[in-house]
């Protein structure tokens, strides 16, 4: 019970992918030639709209949350090279198979099987990264 | 009744999704100062399945700690199915007319559900192709410490330099493989 507000917010961001189509190969293509502004203004809309949401509840912040945690602004972890290179390579794969992680999730639940297929390799991908991980630049 | 149900089926403009989908990173702290994100799953279902004999220390943590985040995925399922099935869209998806262009010329059929037969349909070269666009998805999110939500809406909303590095190398990475490798694949491969 603890949890099922998690299971509303999850319900919503899957619910709002497949309706919005940013889970559609055709959509990311589009984006990548710039033929469209649709997937731009999703994103562009909604980092606005996560900002100004963040400034709104800034008076807040390191007061308890719902669940009791102090609120603070979520910290990414530092490096140097992860990210570009993380993200160049997760980009290579989301501009092949059109997907990211949330649209995988959200088109097995639409029942895709495609996406099952994609998942499995996503968890090797994961699991080669744990196995590399200390091998591997920050 | 019926209007609440053509209202379901959308499709929904980018200004109504795109909204909906960034108020997710404020909604997220307030409920448990969660960070809004879904990649971070995918350690811990390896870590979740990691067998005893094998020791990859990686993934040797308390996941019991993230079953919010877990809750969330089943919620994503939750919504996938709801929004695909019950209340999927009977309308072909309108593509910008260019791209139905290019997709002809790459010998794609004409645009009507959500994705392609021709790059999800299972034939062996399909499989191939989708496992291997899975692992960079995987090995690349994680090593990035983030995919689209977490880094480009999570990250760039509280402005951290780190989610922009990563924007950048997502969106490189993304156009190198839409502009030169899908038609090299749609030419050749499949």
């Amino acid at each position: 019970m603890k949890y099922f507000p998690y299971l509303i917010m999850g319900t919503l961001f899957g619910f709002t992918l497949i309706k919005s189509e940013a889970v559609s190969w055709y959509r990311i293509q589009e984006m990548f030639h710039f033929q469209s502004f649709h997937m731009f203004g999703i994103l562009f809309s909604a980092v606005l709209t996560a900002f100004i949401g963040i400034q709104l509840i800034r008076p807040l912040l390191n007061k308890p949350s719902m669940e009791g945690e102090l609120m603070e602004i979520p910290k990414k972890r530092p490096g140097k090279y992860s990210h570009p290179v993380g993200g160049f390579m997760f980009g290579i794969g989301w501009g092949v198979i059109g997907l990211c992680p949330g649209p995988i999730f959200a088109l097995i639940g639409s029942g895709l099987f495609g996406a099952v297929v994609v998942f499995i390799g996503t968890l090797h991908g994961t699991w080669l990264y744990g196995w590399l991980q200390h091998r591997l630049p920050e | 009744m019926e209007q609440i149900i053509e209202l379901l089926q959308g499709p929904w403009p980018w200004y109504v999704s795109g909204p909906i989908i960034g108020t997710l990173v404020p909604l997220l702290i307030l409920i448990g100062n969660r960070s809004f994100g879904i990649s971070q799953n995918l350690e811990h279902i390896c870590a979740i399945t990691q067998p005893k004999f094998v020791h990859v220390h990686f993934f040797k943590y308390d996941w019991k700690a993230s079953v919010w985040s877990l809750v969330f995925a089943s919620g994503v399922l939750l919504g996938g199915f709801l929004a695909g099935v019950t209340y999927a869209n009977p309308e072909p998806i309108k593509i910008s007319l260019e791209a139905q262009q290019m997709y002809a010329s790459w010998g794609l059929s004409a645009v009507s559900e959500m994705n392609p037969n021709e790059v999800f349909g299972m034939s062996p070269a399909n499989i191939v192709l989708l496992l291997v666009g899975g692992v960079f998805i995987g090995f690349g999110t994680r090593y990035a410490g983030g995919c689209t939500s977490g880094h480009a809406i999570t990250g760039l909303s509280t402005l951290q330099p780190q989610s922009l590095y990563a924007v950048i190398g997502i969106f490189g990475g993304g156009l190198i493989a839409s502009q030169f490798l899908i038609p090299m694949i749609m030419g050749g491969l499949l």
